[in-house]
């Protein structure tokens, strides 16, 4: 009686939650539940590591778990299994799961180690930006040219986030994932950020680019990405240090696209000087 | 209530004041655990309102019932009523309770001090919450509390520290007391590498806490005098350094999350022995492991700061030697797995927790270890990924072994049988929905959903949908708790026997139940304390 009772919760919850599996993955497809893998070779290679980490996980898992598992169904009192009080220690096992584990955990670290030590690489960059975050917003500043973004909320995501605005958030595109005016970069040159803040902590985080990094005031964080030459687009990121009210609503999009296109972008944002440049027309080209 | 203390009353001896002088006068260290248990559960409830509250925010994209502001108080408050308002008195609550019960004393070594050290809360709470509402609302900088951030709050502010720095003294007196008992009040013949786990963690938890309260305090108040005495500890512009802060404050709050979870593991190595009939897998190894573990706690700090931009050989150490932290924890589970192999098994509500707790606090370890490794802890930091690790460990690790604790101690505290039946409902409602809860979003930080955020992009409304939905079934099905507690102390079935679990050994159960009023007034025989310690 009891044991039909609990199986039917047990049934319509796992159901339940089966139902919106497809949901879930229709959506979107694997998007929605791992990391992606991005569009540098750093953000690749952490994917990768994430793999391998989590398949190592469930190896364990199996091992562990299978048995548990076992013993709780062929140990059980129920059966009338016979405790073996005598099992109470034994060195061969215990240095066994004691060295073994070692094992496992020195092979990922070694990769994680170089990997780690590969992309904190700064040196020799083709394009520096300093970022600044502010409460709450990102400032870019081309390095070398006279060309500086403000680059905030957009408008039409704005307007929907407000408490009670009625407006449907899927009815706006990239709600809270987009900018007035986006970061330009290059593809296939090596981009370093150097990265501080003028208020609080934030964290500049873009996933496809396997670049996150706090924005410290006081400090300047140096991080660098090089984006695959095949793969120009927009990438969309959010701040991940709280900073406030508008944590959520200081959202970074990076448009990456070919030099060519890069430099003439510059080029024509450096003859309308300043902070002005933004409000160009040139500039609306950037925008959502 | 009233019938536990009828139950602890009919002892002999009981010179006790009565009424309300009892409890604010209380000296007996069952009345003193009782008082921290339930101020803990009333946290518990508090803090998980807070939770229903964040949840309801979080259901779908766009949706608003708080104003952002508000909604990162509620955050920020859940996170340090759970932290310090639940979990830390439920351990306090059950030390006191257990200690002098399975050390074989007649009560705490100093209990006038453990008064003080209660009674310091109630006031702390009232402080930490009262500043909900004052002008401009609680802090809402999260519980990491970062300046310069933590700076921009009102009123709240200083509040909230005098409330940490109270309820950092209460710890650390709580914390001697234990020692102190642990040390002198030991029965004879009760020798260290006899102690129960469940006092063997508390001996390293009271150091842990000793240890790390005070970096705590220090680090609030240098933030205090920052704010109103023109320091600049932490202030870029006047030559301070932001980071110092996160430093200092994770030299406390590593260590402070193995305060959360080490007298979990000692509930869970009083349980599963009992339920498997066997004798503890390995009783020396849990004690080295624990003590590693301690120790390994306060190295490994840099890894909750993996993106704040330390120089790569500081990242490589703490990459390293948070993965140490996996050895002794991993020899930890498999002792317990090795202790219900061969043995014979019955799933009584303590045991189903039990069992859940390693099912459940071994994932959290797993997303643990990923987020160890720097270049994929660069895309977990500051996402849901975190929210889920340190859920697993906390929810069905720390909070599963306090009730798996309670139902295998309140019938030696009541001297009654609670309800089998809805203890496990309760506990079956728990394990499904803390899963529907948190496992979803560890595909949310994934995805790239930000922590700490009131509203997100709709790409993560599903999986939200999902995690709120658990969160509001796990939430309602906690009620059952409080009830089945109530129940049993009023109406629950007499314990005839001292033990009502057939397969306990520790000296507890070599009382009657209810346990007498002064625990163990003449100390107990080698025969009891051979039985009790079955090596
Ligand atoms: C195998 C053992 C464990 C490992 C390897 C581990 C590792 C980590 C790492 C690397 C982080 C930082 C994640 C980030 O912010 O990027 C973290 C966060 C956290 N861990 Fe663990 N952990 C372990 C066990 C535990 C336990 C036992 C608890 C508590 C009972 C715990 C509680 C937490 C908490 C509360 C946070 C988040 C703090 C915050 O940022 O607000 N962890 N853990
Ligand atoms: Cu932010
Ligand atoms: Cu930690």
């Amino acid at each position: 009686m009891k044991r039909t009772r609990l199986g039917r919760l047990l049934a319509t919850s796992v159901l339940g939650l089966a139902g919106r599996l497809p949901l879930a993955w229709g959506a979107s497809g694997w998007d929605e539940l791992n990391m992606p893998r991005g569009v540098t070779s750093a953000s690749r290679s952490i994917y990768a590591l994430h793999m391998m980490a989590l398949w190592v996980c469930v190896g364990i898992a199996v091992v562990v778990f299978g048995v548990m598992i076992w013993s709780l169904i062929f140990h059980r009192k129920a059966r009338g299994a016979v405790p073996d009080v005598t099992l109470t220690h034994s060195t061969k096992v215990e240095v066994v799961w004691t060295a073994v584990p070692v094992i496992i955990l020195a092979s990922m670290a070694i990769p994680a180690a170089r990997l780690l030590l590969k992309i904190n690489n700064n040196a020799d960059p083709q394009v520096n930006i300093r970022v600044t975050g502010f409460q709450w917003g990102w400032r870019y500043q081309y390095v070398g040219s006279d060309v500086s973004i403000i680059s905030k909320l957009s408008a039409s995501s704005n307007a929907a986030s407000q408490l009670h605005s009625g407006i449907s958030p899927t009815s706006v595109p990239h709600y809270l994932l987009s900018v007035d005016h986006k970061v330009v970069v290059p593809v296939g040159e090596k981009v370093r950020l150097l990265i501080t803040s003028v208020d609080v902590i934030h964290s500049w985080w873009v996933p496809d680019l396997g670049v996150k990094r706090d924005a410290i005031p006081g400090y300047i964080n140096e991080v660098s990405f090089t984006i695959a030459a095949n793969r120009p687009g927009i990438y969309r990121g959010q701040c991940t240090e709280l900073c406030g009210r508008g944590h959520a609503y200081m959202p970074i999009v990076v448009r990456a696209v070919t030099p060519a296109a890069y430099q003439a972008w510059l080029k024509q944002h450096s003859l309308s000087r300043g902070e002005a440049a933004a409000h160009t027309p040139a500039a609306t080209l950037t925008s959502t | 209530m009233a019938e536990l203390l009828q139950t602890a009353a009919h002892a002999e001896h009981d010179h006790k004041p009565h009424g309300w002088r009892r409890w604010v006068f209380a000296t007996n260290h069952k009345d003193i655990g009782t008082m921290y248990l339930i101020a803990a559960a009333t946290m518990f409830l508090i803090g998980g309102l807070a939770a229903m509250a964040i949840r309801a925010q979080l259901f779908k994209s766009g949706m608003k019932l708080f104003d952002p502001a508000m909604f990162n108080s509620l955050t920020t408050m859940h996170g340090l009523i759970m932290i310090f308002g639940a979990i830390m008195p439920a351990w306090v609550g059950l030390a006191n309770w257990m200690i002098p019960l399975q050390i074989g004393a007649p009560d705490m070594a100093l209990p006038r001090l453990n008064n003080l050290s209660f009674w310091i809360l109630p006031f702390a709470f009232t402080l930490m919450l009262a500043s909900f509402f004052v002008p401009g609302g609680a802090v809402a900088g999260g519980w990491t509390m970062y300046p310069p951030l933590m700076q921009q709050f009102g009123a709240a502010f200083p509040m909230l520290i005098f409330a940490i720095h109270l309820m950092g003294i209460s710890s650390i007196l709580g914390a001697i007391n234990v020692i102190v008992t642990i040390m002198n009040l030991r029965a004879p013949g009760m020798t260290l590498l006899r102690m129960p786990l469940f006092v063997w963690t508390w001996l390293i938890t009271a150091y842990l806490l000793i240890a790390v309260m005070p970096v705590l305090a220090g680090a609030v108040t240098m933030q205090l005098t920052d704010h109103f005495f023109g320091t600049s500890f932490f202030n870029a512009a006047g030559g301070g350094d932001p980071v110092l802060f996160l430093h200092v404050f994770w030299f406390f709050g590593h260590p402070e999350v193995y305060i959360l979870i080490l007298p979990a593991f000692g509930i869970i190595s009083e349980i599963i022995p009992t339920f498997s009939r066997k004798p503890l897998f390995g009783y020396e190894a849990m004690v080295y492991a624990t003590a590693s573990i301690a120790f390994l706690s306060f190295i490994v700090w840099g890894h909750h700061m993996f993106t704040v931009g330390m120089p790569v050989a500081a990242q490589l150490f703490f990459m390293l030697s948070t993965m140490l932290i996996a050895v002794p924890t991993g020899v930890k589970v498999f002792n317990w797995v090795a202790t219900m192999w061969r043995g014979s098994l019955s799933f009584e509500p303590p045991m189903l927790f039990a069992v859940a707790f390693l099912f459940l606090f071994s994932i959290g370890g797993f997303s643990g270890l990923m987020l160890a490794l720097v270049p994929s802890d660069y895309q977990y930091h500051g996402t849901y990924f975190v929210v889920a690790h340190f859920h697993y460990v906390l929810v069905p690790g720390a909070v599963f072994a306090i009730f798996g604790g309670v139902y295998y101690w309140l019938p030696k505290w009541s001297g009654r049988m609670y309800d089998m039946r809805l203890a496990k409902w309760h506990f079956w409602l728990s394990v499904i929905f803390v899963n529907v809860l948190f496992f979803p979003q560890h595909f949310l930080g994934l995805a790239g959903m930000p922590r700490r955020i009131p509203d997100y992009a709709p790409q993560f409304t599903d999986w939200n949908m999902v995690s709120s939905i658990g969160g509001f079934i796990f939430g309602a099905s906690q009620v059952l708790f409080p009830y089945i507690v109530i129940k049993c102390i009023r109406s629950g079935k007499p314990i005839e026997a001292n033990s009502p679990w057939d397969g306990a050994h520790g000296l507890e159960w070599e009382l009657p139940c209810p346990a007498p009023y002064h625990s163990w007034q003449t100390p107990p025989t080698e025969a009891m304390l051979a039985h009790g310690t079955g090596h």
